[in-house]
Protein backbone atom coordinates (compact mmCIF):
# COMPACT_ATOMS: atom_id res chain seq x y z
CA UNK A 1 0.00 0.00 0.00
CA UNK A 2 2.83 2.41 0.97
CA UNK A 3 3.99 3.73 -2.22
CA UNK A 4 7.18 5.70 -3.32
CA UNK A 5 5.23 8.53 -4.48
CA UNK A 6 5.95 11.43 -2.42
CA UNK A 7 3.12 13.50 -1.39
CA UNK A 8 4.55 16.18 1.25
CA UNK A 9 8.21 17.18 0.97
CA UNK A 10 9.52 19.88 3.43
CA UNK A 11 12.77 21.16 2.12
CA UNK A 12 15.46 22.67 4.84
CA UNK A 13 12.13 24.83 5.61
CA UNK A 14 12.27 27.80 7.91
CA UNK A 15 9.12 29.61 9.24
CA UNK A 16 9.49 33.19 10.98
CA UNK A 17 7.36 35.44 12.46
CA UNK A 18 9.60 38.47 13.09
CA UNK A 19 12.69 37.68 15.22
CA UNK A 20 10.95 33.99 16.36
CA UNK A 21 11.82 30.70 13.81
CA UNK A 22 8.55 28.95 14.34
CA UNK A 23 10.25 26.07 12.48
CA UNK A 24 13.63 25.83 11.32
CA UNK A 25 15.24 23.98 8.86
CA UNK A 26 12.40 21.19 8.83
CA UNK A 27 13.66 18.23 6.13
CA UNK A 28 11.11 15.43 5.83
CA UNK A 29 9.09 13.50 3.19
CA UNK A 30 5.80 11.80 3.03
CA UNK A 31 5.29 8.74 1.19
CA UNK A 32 1.73 8.29 0.09
CA UNK A 33 0.03 5.51 2.60
CA UNK A 34 2.12 6.73 5.54
CA UNK A 35 0.51 7.98 8.50
CA UNK A 36 2.72 10.35 10.53
CA UNK A 37 2.53 10.68 14.51
CA UNK A 38 3.84 14.57 15.02
CA UNK A 39 4.74 15.69 18.84
CA UNK A 40 6.35 18.03 20.68
CA UNK A 41 5.87 20.42 23.42
CA UNK A 42 3.26 23.38 23.36
CA UNK A 43 5.02 25.75 21.07
CA UNK A 44 7.39 23.71 19.10
CA UNK A 45 6.36 24.44 15.84
CA UNK A 46 3.38 21.66 15.08
CA UNK A 47 0.74 23.98 13.68
CA UNK A 48 3.16 26.00 12.17
CA UNK A 49 4.09 23.05 10.45
CA UNK A 50 0.69 22.07 9.66
CA UNK A 51 0.00 25.19 8.24
CA UNK A 52 2.90 25.56 6.36
CA UNK A 53 2.36 22.78 4.86
CA UNK A 54 -0.75 23.77 3.25
CA UNK A 55 0.48 27.15 2.38
CA UNK A 56 -1.72 29.14 5.22
CA UNK A 57 1.89 29.88 6.61
CA UNK A 58 4.82 30.86 4.14
CA UNK A 59 8.48 29.67 4.68
CA UNK A 60 11.20 32.13 4.66
CA UNK A 61 13.69 29.75 3.36
CA UNK A 62 13.27 26.53 1.71
CA UNK A 63 10.90 24.40 -0.02
CA UNK A 64 7.49 23.22 0.13
CA UNK A 65 6.51 20.31 -2.16
CA UNK A 66 3.14 19.01 -1.74
CA UNK A 67 1.72 17.01 -4.20
CA UNK A 68 4.23 17.28 -6.57
CA UNK A 69 3.43 20.68 -6.74
CA UNK A 70 6.08 23.74 -5.51
CA UNK A 71 4.10 26.01 -2.88
CA UNK A 72 6.55 28.04 -1.58
CA UNK A 73 5.98 30.73 -3.67
CA UNK A 74 2.90 30.03 -5.24
CA UNK A 75 0.49 33.07 -5.04
CA UNK A 76 -2.58 32.15 -2.84
CA UNK A 77 -4.84 32.55 -5.42
CA UNK A 78 -3.54 29.41 -7.16
CA UNK A 79 -3.04 27.48 -3.88
CA UNK A 80 -6.75 27.26 -4.09
CA UNK A 81 -6.20 24.23 -6.59
CA UNK A 82 -4.25 22.06 -4.86
CA UNK A 83 -5.05 23.09 -1.27
CA UNK A 84 -9.19 21.08 -2.15
CA UNK A 85 -7.06 17.70 -2.33
CA UNK A 86 -5.82 17.84 1.56
CA UNK A 87 -8.40 18.03 4.04
CA UNK A 88 -6.89 19.94 7.73
CA UNK A 89 -8.51 19.40 11.16
CA UNK A 90 -7.71 22.56 12.96
CA UNK A 91 -6.87 22.65 16.65
CA UNK A 92 -10.14 24.11 18.16
CA UNK A 93 -12.06 22.38 15.01
CA UNK A 94 -12.40 26.04 13.46
CA UNK A 95 -16.56 25.45 12.20
CA UNK A 96 -17.99 28.17 11.14
CA UNK A 97 -20.57 29.30 14.03
CA UNK A 98 -22.92 31.30 11.93
CA UNK A 99 -23.28 28.23 9.46
CA UNK A 100 -25.51 24.62 10.90
CA UNK A 101 -23.32 21.41 10.67
CA UNK A 102 -24.76 20.60 7.39
CA UNK A 103 -23.34 23.84 6.35
CA UNK A 104 -20.39 23.66 7.51
CA UNK A 105 -19.87 20.23 6.14
CA UNK A 106 -20.75 21.69 2.71
CA UNK A 107 -19.08 24.16 2.77
CA UNK A 108 -15.84 22.84 0.84
CA UNK A 109 -18.25 20.85 -2.13
CA UNK A 110 -19.68 24.11 -2.12
CA UNK A 111 -16.59 26.71 -2.34
CA UNK A 112 -13.67 24.67 -3.78
CA UNK A 113 -13.02 25.26 -7.57
CA UNK A 114 -13.62 22.94 -9.81
CA UNK A 115 -16.48 21.44 -10.93
CA UNK A 116 -19.87 21.88 -8.58
CA UNK A 117 -21.42 18.56 -7.56
CA UNK A 118 -24.96 18.47 -8.57
CA UNK A 119 -27.08 19.01 -5.49
CA UNK A 120 -28.10 15.86 -4.73
CA UNK A 121 -24.81 14.34 -5.08
CA UNK A 122 -23.51 17.29 -2.27
CA UNK A 123 -26.27 16.79 0.16
CA UNK A 124 -25.62 12.62 -0.02
CA UNK A 125 -21.98 13.41 0.70
CA UNK A 126 -22.64 15.55 3.27
CA UNK A 127 -24.70 13.29 4.83
CA UNK A 128 -21.96 9.91 4.22
CA UNK A 129 -19.34 12.04 5.97
CA UNK A 130 -21.89 12.76 8.98
CA UNK A 131 -22.77 9.35 9.07
CA UNK A 132 -19.18 8.44 9.26
CA UNK A 133 -18.88 10.11 12.28
CA UNK A 134 -21.82 8.67 14.20
CA UNK A 135 -23.16 12.12 13.90
CA UNK A 136 -25.95 12.34 11.11
CA UNK A 137 -28.66 13.45 13.21
CA UNK A 138 -27.14 16.81 14.14
CA UNK A 139 -27.45 18.31 10.87
CA UNK A 140 -29.67 21.24 11.29
CA UNK A 141 -27.63 21.71 14.72
CA UNK A 142 -25.22 24.80 15.07
CA UNK A 143 -21.80 24.22 16.62
CA UNK A 144 -22.68 25.66 19.52
CA UNK A 145 -25.26 23.24 20.41
CA UNK A 146 -22.41 20.44 20.19
CA UNK A 147 -19.75 19.29 23.13
CA UNK A 148 -16.51 19.41 22.19
CA UNK A 149 -15.64 16.06 21.32
CA UNK A 150 -18.81 16.44 18.90
CA UNK A 151 -17.20 19.63 17.03
CA UNK A 152 -14.29 17.72 16.74
CA UNK A 153 -15.85 14.94 14.97
CA UNK A 154 -18.00 17.48 12.41
CA UNK A 155 -14.43 18.73 12.15
CA UNK A 156 -13.12 16.15 10.37
CA UNK A 157 -16.02 15.31 8.66
CA UNK A 158 -15.81 18.82 7.24
CA UNK A 159 -12.08 17.51 6.27
CA UNK A 160 -13.06 13.93 5.06
CA UNK A 161 -15.70 15.30 2.66
CA UNK A 162 -13.97 16.31 -0.47
CA UNK A 163 -12.03 12.80 -0.40
CA UNK A 164 -8.61 14.32 -0.08
CA UNK A 165 -5.58 12.14 -0.44
CA UNK A 166 -3.79 13.86 2.32
CA UNK A 167 -5.22 14.86 5.94
CA UNK A 168 -3.89 16.75 8.27
CA UNK A 169 -4.99 16.54 11.62
CA UNK A 170 -4.21 19.01 14.24
CA UNK A 171 -4.38 17.92 17.88
CA UNK A 172 -7.56 16.00 17.17
CA UNK A 173 -6.95 14.80 20.99
CA UNK A 174 -6.18 17.90 22.66
CA UNK A 175 -8.81 19.33 25.69
CA UNK A 176 -10.53 15.61 25.74
CA UNK A 177 -11.74 13.43 27.99
CA UNK A 178 -9.69 9.98 27.29
CA UNK A 179 -12.82 8.01 26.07
CA UNK A 180 -13.76 10.95 23.69
CA UNK A 181 -10.03 11.22 22.54
CA UNK A 182 -10.05 7.65 22.37
CA UNK A 183 -13.37 7.76 19.69
CA UNK A 184 -12.04 10.77 17.89
CA UNK A 185 -8.34 8.05 17.73
CA UNK A 186 -10.84 5.31 16.24
CA UNK A 187 -11.99 7.65 13.88
CA UNK A 188 -8.75 8.37 12.17
CA UNK A 189 -7.78 4.73 12.20
CA UNK A 190 -10.83 4.17 10.64
CA UNK A 191 -10.54 6.71 7.82
CA UNK A 192 -7.02 5.53 7.15
CA UNK A 193 -8.13 2.39 6.33
CA UNK A 194 -11.45 2.73 4.67
CA UNK A 195 -10.06 5.26 2.32
CA UNK A 196 -6.50 4.69 2.25
CA UNK A 197 -5.67 8.20 2.98
CA UNK A 198 -2.00 9.05 4.29
CA UNK A 199 -1.98 11.80 7.14
CA UNK A 200 -0.18 13.73 9.65
CA UNK A 201 -1.42 13.54 13.14
CA UNK A 202 -0.27 15.87 16.03
CA UNK A 203 -0.70 14.54 19.16
CA UNK A 204 1.31 14.80 22.23
CA UNK A 205 -0.28 11.55 24.23
CA UNK A 206 1.85 8.50 23.18
CA UNK A 207 -1.20 6.05 23.64
CA UNK A 208 -2.56 7.83 20.08
CA UNK A 209 0.19 7.54 18.34
CA UNK A 210 0.53 3.69 19.82
CA UNK A 211 -2.75 3.18 18.51
CA UNK A 212 -2.57 4.45 15.26
CA UNK A 213 0.43 1.87 14.47
CA UNK A 214 -1.15 -1.13 16.44
CA UNK A 215 -4.36 -1.23 15.09
CA UNK A 216 -5.86 -1.63 12.11
CA UNK A 217 -10.19 -0.72 11.47
CA UNK A 218 -12.22 -3.84 11.12
CA UNK A 219 -14.90 -2.91 8.90
CA UNK A 220 -17.16 -6.15 9.56
CA UNK A 221 -17.20 -5.60 13.00
CA UNK A 222 -16.68 -1.88 13.03
CA UNK A 223 -13.81 -2.32 15.61
CA UNK A 224 -10.18 -1.66 15.77
CA UNK A 225 -8.18 -4.81 15.84
CA UNK A 226 -4.81 -5.53 16.53
CA UNK A 227 -2.21 -5.07 13.78
CA UNK A 228 1.12 -5.69 13.67
CA UNK A 229 1.16 -4.34 9.77
CA UNK A 230 0.46 -1.07 10.57
CA UNK A 231 3.66 -0.29 12.47
CA UNK A 232 5.71 0.00 9.60
CA UNK A 233 3.98 2.83 7.68
CA UNK A 234 3.89 4.70 11.16
CA UNK A 235 6.55 7.19 11.45
CA UNK A 236 6.32 9.47 14.86
CA UNK A 237 8.14 12.91 14.14
CA UNK A 238 9.20 15.25 17.56
CA UNK A 239 9.89 18.42 17.09
CA UNK A 240 11.53 20.77 19.56
CA UNK A 241 11.73 24.20 19.26
CA UNK A 242 11.16 23.98 15.61
CA UNK A 243 13.87 21.70 14.92
CA UNK A 244 12.80 18.36 13.87
CA UNK A 245 15.00 15.96 16.60
CA UNK A 246 13.40 12.73 16.22
CA UNK A 247 12.09 10.97 12.74
CA UNK A 248 11.62 7.11 12.97
CA UNK A 249 9.55 4.26 13.93
CA UNK A 250 8.17 3.51 16.90
CA UNK A 251 10.33 1.01 18.01
CA UNK A 252 13.43 3.33 17.64
CA UNK A 253 11.36 6.27 19.17
CA UNK A 254 11.11 3.52 22.30
CA UNK A 255 14.75 2.92 22.14
CA UNK A 256 15.70 6.59 21.98
CA UNK A 257 17.98 7.75 24.70
CA UNK A 258 17.36 11.06 24.63
CA UNK A 259 15.73 12.59 27.85
CA UNK A 260 13.59 14.88 25.47
CA UNK A 261 12.28 12.32 23.35
CA UNK A 262 12.00 10.13 25.92
CA UNK A 263 9.17 12.27 27.50
CA UNK A 264 6.95 11.76 24.87
CA UNK A 265 7.31 7.66 25.29
CA UNK A 266 4.78 5.40 27.74
CA UNK A 267 4.86 2.42 27.89
CA UNK A 268 1.84 1.01 26.07
CA UNK A 269 0.94 -1.05 28.52
CA UNK A 270 0.64 0.81 31.45
CA UNK A 271 -1.57 3.51 29.25
CA UNK A 272 -4.83 1.46 28.89
CA UNK A 273 -5.97 1.52 25.86
CA UNK B 1 16.31 56.44 15.22
CA UNK B 2 12.74 56.33 13.57
CA UNK B 3 12.40 52.70 14.43
CA UNK B 4 9.08 53.97 16.91
CA UNK B 5 7.32 55.24 13.34
CA UNK B 6 7.70 51.90 11.71
CA UNK B 7 5.03 49.81 13.16
CA UNK B 8 2.10 52.53 12.26
CA UNK B 9 3.59 53.27 9.05
CA UNK B 10 3.58 49.36 8.51
CA UNK B 11 0.02 49.36 9.71
CA UNK B 12 -0.86 51.90 7.92
CA UNK B 13 0.58 50.40 4.55
CA UNK B 14 -1.31 47.19 5.40
CA UNK B 15 -4.43 49.07 5.69
CA UNK B 16 -4.06 50.46 2.28
CA UNK B 17 -3.34 47.20 0.71
CA UNK B 18 -6.47 45.71 2.44
CA UNK B 19 -8.27 48.94 0.76
CA UNK B 20 -6.95 48.20 -2.37
CA UNK B 21 -7.52 44.53 -2.60
CA UNK B 22 -11.16 44.88 -1.05
CA UNK B 23 -11.87 47.20 -3.96
CA UNK B 24 -10.39 45.39 -6.60
CA UNK B 25 -12.46 42.24 -5.79
CA UNK B 26 -15.87 44.20 -6.06
CA UNK B 27 -14.96 43.61 -9.91
CA UNK B 28 -13.55 39.69 -9.09
CA UNK B 29 -15.59 36.29 -8.90
CA UNK B 30 -16.89 34.53 -7.32
CA UNK B 31 -19.37 37.62 -5.88
CA UNK B 32 -20.94 37.09 -2.35
CA UNK B 33 -24.10 38.33 -2.75
CA UNK B 34 -26.40 36.57 0.37
CA UNK B 35 -23.60 37.77 2.28
CA UNK B 36 -23.81 41.38 1.09
CA UNK B 37 -27.56 41.13 1.91
CA UNK B 38 -26.76 39.54 5.14
CA UNK B 39 -24.80 42.34 5.66
CA UNK B 40 -26.94 45.13 4.79
CA UNK B 41 -29.61 44.14 6.55
CA UNK B 42 -27.36 43.66 9.79
CA UNK B 43 -25.99 47.29 9.55
CA UNK B 44 -28.60 48.97 8.16
CA UNK B 45 -31.60 48.18 9.35
CA UNK B 46 -30.65 47.08 12.86
CA UNK B 47 -28.78 50.73 12.62
CA UNK B 48 -32.03 52.34 12.06
CA UNK B 49 -33.24 52.72 15.60
CA UNK B 50 -30.45 53.99 16.88
CA UNK B 51 -30.24 56.34 14.19
CA UNK B 52 -33.98 57.04 14.60
CA UNK B 53 -33.18 57.89 18.11
CA UNK B 54 -30.00 60.21 17.48
CA UNK B 55 -31.41 62.19 15.00
CA UNK B 56 -34.62 62.98 16.50
CA UNK B 57 -32.63 63.89 20.00
CA UNK B 58 -29.97 65.86 18.39
CA UNK B 59 -32.75 67.88 15.81
CA UNK B 60 -34.64 68.63 19.00
CA UNK B 61 -31.78 69.90 21.40
CA UNK B 62 -30.27 72.15 18.37
CA UNK B 63 -33.56 73.74 17.66
CA UNK B 64 -34.15 74.48 21.12
CA UNK B 65 -30.14 76.13 21.82
CA UNK B 66 -31.01 78.19 17.99
CA UNK B 67 -34.53 79.15 18.91
CA UNK B 68 -33.03 80.74 22.21
CA UNK B 69 -29.66 82.34 20.04
CA UNK B 70 -32.47 83.76 17.59
CA UNK B 71 -35.02 85.04 20.12
CA UNK B 72 -32.34 87.62 20.95
CA UNK B 73 -32.26 89.10 17.33
CA UNK B 74 -36.18 88.37 16.89
CA UNK B 75 -35.47 85.83 14.83
CA UNK B 76 -36.97 82.57 16.27
CA UNK B 77 -38.90 82.38 12.83
CA UNK B 78 -35.18 81.31 11.05
CA UNK B 79 -35.07 78.22 13.15
CA UNK B 80 -36.07 75.93 10.73
CA UNK B 81 -33.02 77.15 7.78
CA UNK B 82 -30.40 76.80 10.72
CA UNK B 83 -31.45 73.29 11.89
CA UNK B 84 -32.00 71.79 8.49
CA UNK B 85 -28.06 73.07 7.59
CA UNK B 86 -26.67 72.00 10.09
CA UNK B 87 -28.62 68.85 10.21
CA UNK B 88 -27.57 68.07 6.67
CA UNK B 89 -24.48 69.39 6.08
CA UNK B 90 -22.50 68.48 9.71
CA UNK B 91 -24.40 66.76 12.30
CA UNK B 92 -26.46 63.96 10.09
CA UNK B 93 -23.86 62.71 8.20
CA UNK B 94 -21.47 62.85 11.45
CA UNK B 95 -23.75 61.53 14.04
CA UNK B 96 -24.99 58.70 11.82
CA UNK B 97 -21.47 57.73 11.06
CA UNK B 98 -20.20 57.80 14.38
CA UNK B 99 -23.09 55.75 15.74
CA UNK B 100 -22.53 53.17 13.20
CA UNK B 101 -19.20 53.30 13.80
CA UNK B 102 -19.61 52.49 17.23
CA UNK B 103 -22.08 49.82 16.32
CA UNK B 104 -20.70 48.40 13.81
CA UNK B 105 -17.06 48.82 13.20
CA UNK B 106 -16.23 47.34 16.60
CA UNK B 107 -19.40 44.73 15.73
CA UNK B 108 -17.05 43.74 12.26
CA UNK B 109 -13.88 43.68 14.38
CA UNK B 110 -14.98 41.20 17.00
CA UNK B 111 -17.04 39.40 14.85
CA UNK B 112 -13.47 38.72 12.52
CA UNK B 113 -11.50 39.08 15.20
CA UNK B 114 -12.86 36.30 16.88
CA UNK B 115 -13.05 34.12 13.51
CA UNK B 116 -9.22 34.72 13.52
CA UNK B 117 -8.01 33.90 16.64
CA UNK B 118 -10.75 30.52 16.50
CA UNK B 119 -8.82 29.95 13.42
CA UNK B 120 -12.44 30.10 11.16
CA UNK B 121 -10.02 32.57 8.65
CA UNK B 122 -7.34 30.02 8.19
CA UNK B 123 -10.72 27.26 8.07
CA UNK B 124 -12.06 29.61 4.97
CA UNK B 125 -8.43 30.00 3.49
CA UNK B 126 -8.29 25.79 3.77
CA UNK B 127 -11.40 25.40 1.77
CA UNK B 128 -11.18 27.35 -0.93
CA UNK B 129 -12.41 31.18 -0.12
CA UNK B 130 -10.29 34.04 -0.15
CA UNK B 131 -11.57 35.65 3.24
CA UNK B 132 -11.15 39.01 2.21
CA UNK B 133 -13.92 38.59 -0.84
CA UNK B 134 -15.79 36.64 1.12
CA UNK B 135 -15.72 38.80 4.46
CA UNK B 136 -14.32 42.24 3.79
CA UNK B 137 -15.88 43.22 0.45
CA UNK B 138 -19.60 42.64 1.02
CA UNK B 139 -19.45 44.79 4.29
CA UNK B 140 -17.71 46.88 2.74
CA UNK B 141 -20.65 47.90 -0.12
CA UNK B 142 -23.28 47.30 2.41
CA UNK B 143 -21.82 49.87 4.38
CA UNK B 144 -20.93 52.12 1.14
CA UNK B 145 -25.23 51.82 0.32
CA UNK B 146 -26.27 51.62 4.16
CA UNK B 147 -24.49 54.70 5.31
CA UNK B 148 -25.63 57.59 3.15
CA UNK B 149 -29.56 55.81 3.33
CA UNK B 150 -29.02 56.21 7.11
CA UNK B 151 -28.21 59.61 7.10
CA UNK B 152 -31.19 60.63 5.03
CA UNK B 153 -33.23 58.75 7.70
CA UNK B 154 -31.43 61.12 10.37
CA UNK B 155 -31.65 63.86 8.45
CA UNK B 156 -35.69 63.77 8.60
CA UNK B 157 -36.16 62.66 11.83
CA UNK B 158 -33.75 65.53 13.12
CA UNK B 159 -36.25 68.12 11.44
CA UNK B 160 -38.87 66.50 12.84
CA UNK B 161 -37.37 67.03 16.37
CA UNK B 162 -36.35 70.23 15.77
CA UNK B 163 -40.26 71.17 14.52
CA UNK B 164 -41.45 69.62 17.69
CA UNK B 165 -39.40 71.70 20.07
CA UNK B 166 -40.37 74.56 17.77
CA UNK B 167 -43.84 74.01 18.38
CA UNK B 168 -43.51 73.66 21.96
CA UNK B 169 -41.44 75.76 22.96
CA UNK B 170 -41.27 78.80 20.78
CA UNK B 171 -44.89 78.33 19.47
CA UNK B 172 -43.12 78.23 15.56
CA UNK B 173 -45.85 77.76 12.58
CA UNK B 174 -45.02 74.34 11.09
CA UNK B 175 -45.85 75.83 7.48
CA UNK B 176 -42.80 78.55 8.08
CA UNK B 177 -40.70 75.93 10.12
CA UNK B 178 -40.83 73.11 6.97
CA UNK B 179 -40.55 75.63 3.84
CA UNK B 180 -37.93 77.35 5.46
CA UNK B 181 -36.30 74.39 5.91
CA UNK B 182 -36.52 72.84 2.33
CA UNK B 183 -35.66 76.27 0.99
CA UNK B 184 -32.36 76.37 2.70
CA UNK B 185 -31.07 73.80 1.46
CA UNK B 186 -28.75 74.01 -1.57
CA UNK B 187 -28.12 71.18 -4.14
CA UNK B 188 -24.53 71.44 -3.03
CA UNK B 189 -25.58 71.10 0.49
CA UNK B 190 -27.28 68.04 -0.96
CA UNK B 191 -24.25 66.42 -2.20
CA UNK B 192 -21.89 67.26 0.69
CA UNK B 193 -24.30 65.69 3.02
CA UNK B 194 -24.20 62.19 1.21
CA UNK B 195 -20.78 62.23 -0.19
CA UNK B 196 -19.94 62.69 3.54
CA UNK B 197 -21.46 59.23 4.71
CA UNK B 198 -20.20 57.88 1.40
CA UNK B 199 -16.79 58.33 2.52
CA UNK B 200 -17.26 57.72 6.34
CA UNK B 201 -18.89 54.16 4.86
CA UNK B 202 -15.52 52.82 4.17
CA UNK B 203 -13.87 54.41 7.07
CA UNK B 204 -16.33 52.52 9.16
CA UNK B 205 -15.95 48.78 7.53
CA UNK B 206 -12.42 48.88 6.32
CA UNK B 207 -11.20 49.77 9.61
CA UNK B 208 -13.35 47.19 11.37
CA UNK B 209 -12.23 44.48 8.80
CA UNK B 210 -8.87 45.58 9.35
CA UNK B 211 -8.40 45.06 13.22
CA UNK B 212 -10.34 42.41 13.51
CA UNK B 213 -8.20 40.20 10.72
CA UNK B 214 -5.02 41.28 12.50
CA UNK B 215 -6.38 40.20 16.12
CA UNK B 216 -4.12 37.96 17.83
CA UNK B 217 -3.73 36.62 21.08
CA UNK B 218 -7.28 34.42 22.02
CA UNK B 219 -10.36 36.67 23.29
CA UNK B 220 -8.19 39.36 25.03
CA UNK B 221 -6.93 40.19 21.69
CA UNK B 222 -10.19 40.36 20.41
CA UNK B 223 -11.53 42.60 22.86
CA UNK B 224 -8.48 44.83 22.07
CA UNK B 225 -9.57 44.89 18.29
CA UNK B 226 -12.55 45.72 18.94
CA UNK B 227 -11.59 48.84 21.11
CA UNK B 228 -9.25 50.25 18.87
CA UNK B 229 -11.33 49.60 15.55
CA UNK B 230 -13.98 52.06 17.17
CA UNK B 231 -11.90 54.29 18.41
CA UNK B 232 -9.78 54.28 15.10
CA UNK B 233 -13.05 54.58 13.30
CA UNK B 234 -14.64 57.33 15.13
CA UNK B 235 -11.35 59.75 15.15
CA UNK B 236 -10.70 59.33 11.61
CA UNK B 237 -14.33 59.72 10.74
CA UNK B 238 -14.33 63.27 13.03
CA UNK B 239 -10.65 64.51 11.07
CA UNK B 240 -12.07 63.68 7.62
CA UNK B 241 -15.51 65.40 8.48
CA UNK B 242 -13.00 68.78 8.95
CA UNK B 243 -11.13 68.63 5.64
CA UNK B 244 -14.36 67.52 3.90
CA UNK B 245 -15.73 71.02 5.32
CA UNK B 246 -13.08 72.66 4.54
CA UNK B 247 -12.91 71.95 1.05
CA UNK B 248 -17.04 72.39 0.18
CA UNK B 249 -16.68 75.82 2.23
CA UNK B 250 -13.61 76.72 -0.59
CA UNK B 251 -15.33 75.27 -3.90
CA UNK B 252 -19.13 76.15 -2.84
CA UNK B 253 -18.26 79.90 -1.74
CA UNK B 254 -20.74 79.53 1.61
N1 LIG C 1 0.85 34.00 13.53
C1 LIG C 1 1.90 33.96 14.38
N2 LIG C 1 2.55 35.09 14.69
C2 LIG C 1 3.61 35.07 15.52
N3 LIG C 1 4.09 33.97 16.10
C3 LIG C 1 3.50 32.79 15.85
C4 LIG C 1 2.36 32.73 14.96
N4 LIG C 1 1.98 31.43 14.87
C5 LIG C 1 2.81 30.74 15.67
N5 LIG C 1 3.73 31.54 16.24
C6 LIG C 1 4.82 31.11 17.13
O1 LIG C 1 5.40 29.97 16.59
C7 LIG C 1 5.75 29.03 17.60
C8 LIG C 1 5.15 27.68 17.31
O2 LIG C 1 3.75 27.76 17.45
P1 LIG C 1 2.78 26.53 17.20
O3 LIG C 1 3.11 25.88 15.92
O4 LIG C 1 1.40 27.07 17.33
O5 LIG C 1 3.08 25.56 18.40
P2 LIG C 1 2.42 24.15 18.74
O6 LIG C 1 3.51 23.16 18.58
O7 LIG C 1 1.97 24.26 20.16
O8 LIG C 1 1.28 23.95 17.79
C9 LIG C 1 5.29 29.63 18.91
O9 LIG C 1 6.40 30.22 19.53
C10 LIG C 1 4.31 30.69 18.50
O10 LIG C 1 4.30 31.75 19.40
MG1 LIG D 1 -0.72 23.90 18.09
Amino acid sequence: MRSDKSLLWFDSVKVSFGDVDALDGICFNVREGETRIVMGAAGSGKTVMLKTAMGLNRASAGKVTLLGEDITHKPENDLFAIRSKVGMLFQESALFDSMTIAQNVAYPLLNQQGERMPREKMEEAVRDSLRFVELEHTMLKYPSELSGGMRRRVAIARAVVTKPALLLYDSPTAGLDPITAHTIMALIVKERDVDNTTALVVTHRYQDGNLVANFRYNSSSGRLDPCADAAENTIFMVLKEGRLVFEGKQSELEASKDSYISKFVKRPEKSGI
Amino acid sequence: MLDFLKGPLEAIQDFYLLAGRALRNIARKPHYTDDIKIQMDSIGVGSIPIVLLTGFFSGAVMALQMGRALQQYGQTGRTGTVVSIILVRELGPVLTSLMVAGRNASGIASELGSMKVTEQIDAMRALGTDPEQKLVTPRMIATAVMLPCLTVIDDFVGMLGGWLIGKLVYDLDWLQYWSQAWRALDWTDVIQGLLKPFVFSFVVSLIGCFYGLKASGGTQGVGKATTQAMVAASVTILILNLFMGLIFVKYTGN
